[in-house]
Parts: structure tokens; C-alpha cells; sequence
């Protein structure tokens, strides 16, 4: 079933935690509201669910609206973040639990528990309590719990946040996997924008509770609509300079800027690994000095300082790394070989889409 | 050395204090023979003092949970004003002598105030008779169910609830499936702190019940009132009784607690 939001408001007290918020979930759809702590992505999700009220704006389910329904009528699936698993409960009663209330007869609540205890891998444990199982145990029975009445659509509240790396990544499978087989419209919230990018088909970022950028996870990292999303999602580098004579100069660095008249302020952006480096000084135009390495386990990422004093990031996998011979301290050679210009509020001329600059080796 | 000292001390410490007193008074109840304490503690005396204190204990431990749980539900999760103080206020009874608190009740209800002259014109009989003793009794034991229940209602949170919501479930199944469950230890304890309690108070009825043999007469005020007659056999064979279903309760919730600890966490 489709989600549809519009104009949605909510304040608590003086705090607007969500302001004017509207975007669609298509039906069948899994879709990540990514955000960072505080940024209202809970409260959005709590709000479609009717466990908080509007202070404005519609929810639509399945195209009808469902402002004035209870939470208990609005057939929603919702899973916390630290589980809300009824403690005093088995797995089984705990799964149960809304077929029960909904007055199912106990052989078709026997099959429809069975059946999520098979889905869901906890087949061997329907007679242990809660604090018998795992984390990733525990909201697996959660997830189990909140699709056994069939709801329309099923909302999760930053579903993997308790628990560890390892388990969080099962989860994620899990989710996926789940969703692929069950094709139930989902929301879910998350403040990890890798976890975001993995598990959605699209993203919405949330920031300060406004909709700051809904696309693809591919959109939203390559064409980042906002500073905040460019600074969001994966690392950015962002230098400031104003236009002149067509081109942006900031330090010895020069930016491009053709459609853009003279005095606007803008913001550069390019990735880390648009940023190419050799520790021979002839290779690029630019030079810089080295002043940090950090392995990241597939990559590694350099940090790099002009002679202006601006620090910059450059990325590059272990191949490539080993190509060279780095060392910290030496001075550098680099180079940009892609950047974008960022949006930024109130801007007066639309996002270029990403230039390709001249990379220009000095020596083949 | 030091250890041996410390351990040594606890032991003469508990052994002053509770071993010594306990096995005296059970040497004691036993003076005249298995048959005078029977007789102690089967008179009709001893068992109408036995009846009231289970009754009024009963009672006592109704309203206690019932009101208790109120308490510290719109304590813990309404936003009112003065609630600070009213949490405040929850630990008094533990500081004002039950002495005190039978005072308070002698002055409210007394023949010519307000309430006394109120109640009297309805043909009830507040003081020296049963009402009062139930209220002295409350006011002593009022705190355990509420204290109880506060911290654990911090804990648990209203995620459960939630959950139970989005399944569809209305107030009154979120409250009775969802929360009274998971206060179940809370009640467990204050019960039993309330019953042990109830079951010993003698300062706050002494005062309000006026000590009326085979009618306000509570197990407790009806050993005061043997020793005092120089009936040492009989005070202290109710009194070794008293002492054993306090002792039972208590070891009762030894066994939950063992219990609970390996449910709650």
C-alpha cells in the first residue's frame, strides 16, 4: 500500500521538530529516512504510525486519509529500535500477540506463527523468553511480531541501532531479503548513511525536520541537492570562493564557473577520490604537502595540505596505493578531477551537473 | 586478621540483635510446654486479635496496590503541576513516628470536628473501630507499592505499550496484558513489604483503636496487652507466631526475587 505525506507538521512545545514535510512511499517500495540524531526522521515515522498527532498536514494510506485513525486502525506494522518485545512473554505469545487481539481462531494463529517462525529463522525457539535470546534474536521476534497481523504497511525505527556491527549487517540481509520475498511497503529510519544506501531502493535525507533530498542512493551520493546532503552522505571535500571572469579561484586552485556572474559566492565540492595524488612532484599541477595516511581496510585515504593552508582528501584503493611511495611530511603533487558546484539556499542559478576537469599530467 | 575480625563482628552483630532475641523468645513461648502455648495461641482472644490483623492487613493491601499503582502510574508518565512535590511527599510516612500518624487521625475524626461530626451523623464509627485502624495501617504502609513500582515503570518505558498498540490493541488490553504483566515483581515486592509491615504495626491502631479486647484488638496490641497482664507464655507465643509468617513472607520473596532477576533481565 502506498504512503503518502503532505504538508506534515509537528511541533512539541516551542520545538518544530517536523516542518512541512511531503514525499510518497510507492507501494512495494523500501525506503530510508536518513537523517542525524534529532533531525525529526522518528517523529515522521511515529507520526504516519498515530502514535504521535499532527499539529498540521495529511497522512494518506493507501490513498486514504488517515489523520483521524487511531493507531490501533491504521493496520500499520512498527518496529523499535530497542525491540519492545513483551517480556513477559514467550516468542510465540509475543508474535501472536495482535492475532490474538484481532480475535483470530488459535489453528490459524498456530499456522500464521509457525509460518513467521520458519521466515524468520527462530523456528526452535517459540517457547523462550525474551531475555533468553540474542539481540539480533530479539528483533527478528519483533519484525516476526509486527507482520503477523498482515498490516498494510510495516514502519522500523532504526531497526538495527542495538545491536553490534556483525549482527547489524545480518539484519540488514535479513530486511532485504525479507522485503524482497513479502513486497510490503517499508519505511525505516536510520541516522547510517552506509545502512541507508544498502537496504533502500531510495533515500529521503532529513535534516533539522525538513525533506532535504529524495532519489535513488546513487542520486542523492553523486548529485547531493543540498550542502547538507553533500556533507551527509560519504566524505565531501568543500572549499568557499567567489566568481570572477568566469572561474572560481581558491588558493592556486581553479574552478570553472562559466554560467555563473562574477561576485556569487559559492561552494566547491568533489569527493575524495576525485582528488588524485603522486608523491612526484611533476605528475600534477598542484602541489600540497602529506600530512596524514589512514588505512580503511579496503582503501586508504590521504590528507593533503596546500601551501594556502587548505586541507584537502584524497582516497584511493590499495592498488593504486601501492603504486606509490608515500610518506608523510614529503611534499605532493594533485590534482581535481571532478567537482560540482553546491546548491546552497537562496542561490540564484541551478546545480551544474559534475564537470570534468582536465586532470592535466604534466607528464604522461 | 582483619577479615576474621569483620566476619567475626557480623556474626555478634546479627547474633545481639536477631539470633539471641529470636531463640529467647522461642525458648520462652515453649515455657509451660507445647499445650500452654497452644492454649496461648488458640484462645479466643489471641485468635480474634489473629482474625483482625488479617483483615485489616486484607484490606490494607488492597487499597495499597490499587491506589499504589495509580499513584505511580500518573506519577512516573502525567506532567501535572506539583507533581514534585506529591513525589516528595510519598516517603513520609516513613519518617513520621506511626505514633504521630494515629494522632492525626485521633485529631481528624475526633467527636467534634468537622469530619467526626459527619461521619457520626451517618451512624459510622471512624474511631476505635475498624475505619481508623485501616487507615493508620495505610498511612504506615502506603509508600512500599508506590516505591516499588516507580523505578520500575521508569524502566520498562512505553515501548511495549506502543507495540501492543500498533497490534491493535485498545487502553484497557495495553493495560492489562501489557503493563500490570510487566509490573508483576513490583507488585510482588510491595505486597510483601506491605503485608510484613501491616501485619507488625502497633504504634499508629494503639492509638486509634482504643486496645478493645475481643474488638480492636490486634494480634500485636494483643501481646502488648499480655505482658502487660504478666501473661508472659501468651505474649510470647502470638508474638512467635507473628514472627513466623513474617519470616515465611519474607522468605517468600527471597524466592521471587531469585526468581525475577533471571525474568527481568
Amino acid at each position: 500500500m502506498k504512503i503518502e505525506v503532505r504538508g506534515l507538521t509537528k511541533r512539541f512545545g516551542s520545538v518544530q521538530a517536523v516542518s512541512g514535510v511531503s514525499f510518497t512511499v510507492k507501494e512495494g517500495e523500501l525506503l530510508g529516512l536518513l537523517g542525524p540524531s534529532g533531525s525529526g526522521k522518528t517523529t515522521v515515522l511515529r507520526l504516519i504510525a498515530g502514535l504521535e498527532t499532527p499539529s498540521g498536514g495529511d497522512i494518506y494510506i493507501d490513498g486514504k486519509r488517515v489523520n483521524d485513525l487511531s493507531v490501533q486502525d491504521r493496520n500499520i506494522g512498527f518496529v523499535f529500535q530497542h525491540y519492545a518485545l513483551f517480556k513477559h512473554l514467550t516468542v510465540f505469545e509475543n508474535i501472536a500477540f495482535g492475532l490474538k487481539i484481532k480475535k483470530w481462531k488459535p489453528a490459524e494463529i498456530e499456522q500464521r506463527v509457525a509460518d513467521l517462525l520458519r521466515l524468520m529463522s527462530l523456528d526452535a525457539l517459540e517457547q523462550r523468553y525474551p531475555y533468553q535470546l540474542s539481540g539480533g534474536q530479539r528483533q527478528r521476534v519483533a519484525i516476526a511480531r509486527s507482520l503477523a497481523p498482515r498490516p498494510s504497511v510495516l514502519l522500523l525505527d532504526e531497526p538495527f541501532g542495538a545491536v553490534d556491527a556483525k549482527v547489524r549487517q545480518e539484519l540488514r540481509e535479513w530486511l532485504i531479503r525479507l522485503h524482497d520475498r513479502l513486497n510490503v511497503t517499508s519505511l525505516f529510519v536510520t541516522h547510517d548513511q552506509e545502512e541507508a544506501m544498502e537496504v533502500s531502493g531510495r533515500i529521503i535525507v532529513f535534516s533539522k525536520g525538513t525533506l532535504e533530498q529524495i532519489g535513488s542512493p546513487a542520486d542523492v551520493y553523486e548529485e547531493p541537492a543540498t550542502e547538507f546532503v553533500a556533507r551527509f552522505i560519504g566524505a565531501m571535500n568543500i572549499l568557499e570562493g567567489q566568481v570572477l571572469n568566469g572561474v572560481v579561484k581558491i588558493g592556486s586552485l581553479e574552478f570553472p564557473a562559466p554560467n555563473i556572474s562574477d561576485h556569487v559566492h559559492v561552494q566547491v565540492g568533489f569527493r575524495p577520490y576525485y582528488v588524485k595524488v603522486s608523491e612526484n612532484p611533476q605528475r600534477y599541477r598542484q602541489a600540497a604537502t602529506l600530512r596524514h595516511i589512514y588505512f580503511l581496510g579496503v582503501a586508504y585515504r590521504l590528507e593533503i595540505e596546500t601551501g594556502e593552508g587548505l586541507i584537502l582528501r584524497s582516497r584511493m584503493n590499495k592498488e593504486e596505493f601501492r603504486q606509490y611511495r608515500f610518506e608523510v611530511g614529503r611534499p605532493v603533487s594533485f590534482a581535481v578531477t571532478h567537482f560540482r558546484f553546491l546548491p546552497q539556499q537562496g542561490m540564484s542559478f541551478s546545480p551544474a551537473p559534475p564537470q570534468l576537469f582536465d586532470a592535466g599530467p604534466l607528464t604522461p | 586478621m582483619m577479615r576474621r575480625l569483620f566476619i567475626g563482628s557480623v556474626w555478634l552483630y546479627f547474633a545481639l540483635l536477631l539470633i539471641g532475641p529470636i531463640l529467647y523468645l522461642a525458648v520462652q513461648s515453649f515455657d509451660g510446654g507445647i499445650s500452654a502455648f497452644w492454649n496461648e495461641v488458640t484462645k479466643p482472644e489471641a485468635l480474634h486479635g489473629f482474625t483482625l490483623t488479617l483483615e485489616i492487613t486484607a484490606i490494607v493491601l488492597v487499597l495499597n496496590l490499587v491506589f499504589g499503582t495509580i499513584t505511580a502510574l500518573v506519577l512516573v508518565r502525567q506532567d501535572f503541576a506539583g507533581r514534585t512535590m506529591l513525589s516528595g511527599l510519598i516517603d513520609l510516612p516513613f519518617s513520621v513516628s506511626p505514633v504521630i500518624a494515629g494522632f492525626m487521625l485521633i485529631l481528624l475524626f475526633g467527636p467534634d470536628t468537622i469530619l467526626g461530626t459527619f461521619f457520626g451523623t451517618l451512624g459510622v464509627k471512624v474511631l476505635f473501630a475498624m475505619p481508623a485502624m485501616v487507615l493508620a495501617t495505610l498511612f504506615a504502609t502506603f509508600p512500599f507499592v508506590v516505591r516499588e513500582l516507580t523505578p520500575l515503570l521508569q524502566t520498562i518505558g512505553t515501548d511495549a505499550e506502543e507495540a501492543a498498540r500498533t497490534l491493535g490493541a485498545n487502553e484497557w488490553q495495553v493495560f492489562l496484558k501489557v503493563t500490570l504483566p510487566m509490573l508483576r515483581w513490583g507488585f510482588v515486592y510491595g505486597a510483601t513489604l506491605t503485608v510484613a509491615r501491616a501485619i507488625g504495626e502497633f504504634g499508629a491502631v494503639l492509638v486509634v483503636s482504643g486496645n478493645i479486647l475481643m474488638l480492636t484488638q490486634t494480634a500485636t496490641l494483643h501481646i502488648y496487652q499480655s505482658y502487660v497482664d504478666f501473661n508472659y507464655v501468651g505474649a510470647n507465643a502470638v508474638a512467635l507466631t507473628l514472627l513466623a509468617v513474617s519470616f515465611a513472607i519474607l522468605t517468600l520473596l527471597e524466592v521471587a526475587k531469585a526468581k525475577a532477576v533471571t525474568t527481568v533481565a
